[in-house]
């Protein structure tokens, strides 16, 4: 235990490092600015269901499709170097289709199953335009920005194109209870969804070898390529992994909001979510990853923001001040000041030592 | 010694082979934009209102390119050119009381250039520090450049922002006559074909580039490190002053751009340029750049501009005026233009293995 606990000092948390430290500095800073930041308290809503809320609530809450999305990020991140910048039109394409199904029944025809089906076919949708994506990458060796660019331009318009109209509403109980809170369970449903993605992927990562596939693939294609790993396989499979954390996220946005808008559905994600990978401390030139890191720094994020709002912030000017955040943190996190601090840090060190001897010596 | 070089065969350059689809591919649209819809694509006019419309968008494309033949990325450069527009209009504008009076004179102009200039270069410097001496990766630090561009520009004003000054106005509607260029209108009157002032910085600034590139030892580094960073740093270049060197140049050239942008519309507003530097990379790549860097011609990046903006004119005159269709397309083109890429790179990485 005791040599645990030195390691964290020596080492701190690897790569988790930056983001806790992150979190920790924002609770501190609200905690001084106002106690009362993170009181939860149950009230009930307007339908007489008891909630949960608080800020605290709204920033797990609210980060729900950015989390999501993150994590599919990191692998994709990993395996091809790279970052996908459609998400958030892939999303609103996976909402249309989400709606695309659910809009012919009126509003007493939606049922779990109908919910169900159209989920799935948003998923299909999603997978089969991240599989395009994926052979842009992985089979044409296209930069993933670039090969995204495509669908980053037009990807709004399929969106346009699939709902027909500007908006298209959805409203049933059951639209509610994924994307607000189900009668009975205090907690946000989206808050729910993604504890079940992280532990989908946990056990993926436990029972199959994707991890280490994705991670010698990132590393050196070659290399894995030369040892019998398919890693054009693997670059595309990370794509239709992001595919479908894409089309649970866009899901989860037309539920909350109860209507699909082509331009406006988790419109800027995607540079969000490339920041929630960065700021969990991933490479973002790919190889090891960790996607308890990317939830962090989703969590981050959010918890920002809404630091932001409740300081009386315009929702217009909050981009300049994430932007000074996110400088900072990544300026902490980069190896050049990172080397340059050890250096400094070992340099007192072994003065401390000298000093020390000197005393020793006198006596 | 070039010349030779040119007509013999097969010695034409995989960049030069881009190039040429490039320029191809923009005469064959033009030309059966003028067959199958006629009209307005006949008259010279034509083209210059398509270079009127995008002479920003044509610098803030050259600044890209050099970024990109350097291997890095810069996506904060629509945000700082909107930034540059709020900002010089702030500046320009006189001051009004509440009650209507006015406190404060307008603005010199000379005044609002260097504020322009100062604002794309400090962009420049910050990032070009953050990325090339703390190795911070490029989309990063633009990204966040990116946000706090927008965010500075709400913070200047939220409310959209009209120019009132009046001898900015006159600059703002001075337009260059070419007569001979003009063409015969219905009623018999000769209307002389109308150029911006802003067309003209626009195109100094494309051919200085092209000479850095091409003649200058600067622009040979920034080749050299985009091409291979590892034996560019065994030549004897400073790969982190010319990575350095290529932002702050970049960013230079969006304050340029903003205040080109500000004399073609004399408007700001939160969603100026919104999407810019992503139609930036995509005319870049479309003329031939490299988004691995180390290959690229700003030749190339204007005739970029160019067919994207052919491609929105088509689509705008064939009376299909839908956005849908518009975007779809210019993402069907750029797919083609980064497949063709790919397959010239395989076949050369092919050509040096075996």
């Amino acid at each position: 235990m005791k040599n645990k606990i030195k390691n964290v000092f020596s080492n701190g948390f690897g790569q988790l490092t930056i983001p806790i430290i992150a979190i920790l500095i924002l609770v501190i800073f609200n905690l001084i600015r106002d106690p009362g930041f993170f009181s939860i308290e149950l009230t009930q809503n307007n339908d007489g269901n008891n909630v949960l809320a608080g800020n605290l609530i709204s920033i797990i809450d609210n980060a729900s499709e950015l989390a999501i999305i993150a994590m599919g990020m990191t692998l994709v991140t990993a395996a091809c170097g790279g970052q996908d910048i459609s998400v958030g039109a892939a999303a609103a394409i996976a909402g249309s289709a989400f709606v695309k199904i659910l809009s012919n029944a009126g509003t007493d025809g939606i049922s779990g199953g109908l919910v169900l089906a159209a989920f799935l076919f948003a998923c299909v949708v999603a997978m089969l335009f991240g599989a395009f994506n994926g052979t842009l990458v992985a089979v044409f060796k296209i930069q993933p920005m670039i090969a995204t660019l495509i669908l980053f331009t037009c990807g709004r318009s399929i969106a346009y194109w699939i709902s027909g109209s500007a908006t298209p509403n959805v409203a049933s109980p059951i639209i509610d209870g994924i994307g607000r809170i189900i009668p009975g369970v205090p907690i946000p449903t989206p808050v729910l969804i993604v504890i079940a993605v992280a532990i989908i992927f946990k056990l993926v990562f436990h029972f199959t070898s994707l991890e280490l596939l994705t991670q010698s693939v990132g590393i050196n294609g070659n290399a894995a390529r030369v040892n019998g790993i398919n890693s054009t396989f693997i670059k595309i499979l990370s794509f239709v992994i992001l595919g479908i954390c894409v089309a649970v996220a866009g899901s989860i946005g037309v539920c909350r909001m109860g209507q699909v808008s082509h331009d406006t559905l988790l419109l800027d994600i995607e540079m969000d979510a490339i920041l929630a990978v960065a700021i969990g401390g991933n490479n973002l030139g790919g190889g090891k990853f960790k996607i308890s890191g990317s939830i962090l720094g989703a969590y981050i994020i959010q918890m920002l923001t809404i630091t932001l709002y409740a300081m009386k912030v315009r929702s217009t000017d909050v981009k300049a001040y994430k932007a000074i955040v996110i400088v900072l943190l990544v300026v902490i996190g980069s190896p050049v000041v990172k080397a340059k601090v050890n250096k400094y840090i070992s340099r007192l060190r072994s003065g401390r030592i000298k000093a020390s001897e000197k005393g020793a010596g006198r006596t | 010694m070039k010349k030779i070089n040119f007509f013999k065969k097969g010695q034409i350059s995989d960049a030069r082979l881009l190039l040429t689809i490039t320029i191809g591919i923009f005469v064959l649209m033009y030309v059966s934009a003028i067959i199958f819809l006629g009209g307005g694509f006949t008259h010279a006019q034509q083209i210059f209102d398509m270079l009127n419309y995008n002479s920003s968008f044509i610098i803030v494309a050259c600044g890209l390119t050099i970024v990109m033949i350097g291997g890095g990325i810069d996506i904060s450069v629509g945000a700082v050119t909107s930034l540059v527009v709020m900002a010089c209009i702030k500046y320009l504008n006189p001051v009004y009381s509440e009650t209507g009076e006015k406190l404060s004179g307008e603005g010199n102009i000379f005044a609002a250039l260097l504020i322009a200039l100062g604002i794309g270069l400090a962009f420049g410097l910050v990032q070009g520090f953050l990325i090339s001496y703390l190795e911070i990766q490029p989309f990063i630090v633009t990204l966040a450049g990116m946000f706090f561009a927008r965010g500075m520009t709400t913070i200047i004003s939220i409310k959209p922002m009209k120019i009132e000054h009046e001898s900015f106005s006159k600059i703002m509607d001075a337009r260059i006559e070419i007569p001979w260029l003009g063409y015969t209108a219905r009623n018999g009157n000769t209307i002389p074909a109308r150029v911006e002032y802003g067309v003209v910085i626009a195109l100094i600034v494309l051919i200085v580039v092209f000479l850095i590139l091409k003649y200058m030892r600067l622009g040979r580094c920034f080749y050299a490190i985009g091409g291979n960073q590892q034996s560019a740093l065994m030549l004897g270049i400073n790969v982190k002053k010319t990575r350095f060197l290529s932002y702050v140049i970049c960013g230079l050239l969006s304050g340029i751009s903003g205040f080109v942008l500000m004399m073609h519309s004399g408007s700001a507003n939160a969603t100026n340029a919104q999407g810019m530097e992503m139609s930036a990379i995509a005319a870049s790549i479309i003329g031939g750049t490299l988004l691995t860097g180390g290959v690229g011609n700003v030749a190339g990046t204007f005739f970029g501009v160019l067919t994207l903006t052919t491609i929105t004119q088509i689509v705008v005159s064939s009376g299909f005026n839908d956005l849908a269709l518009q975007n779809v397309t210019i993402g069907g083109m750029l797919g083609f233009f980064i497949i063709l890429q790919s397959i010239i790179l395989t076949r050369r990485n092919r050509k040096k293995t075996g």
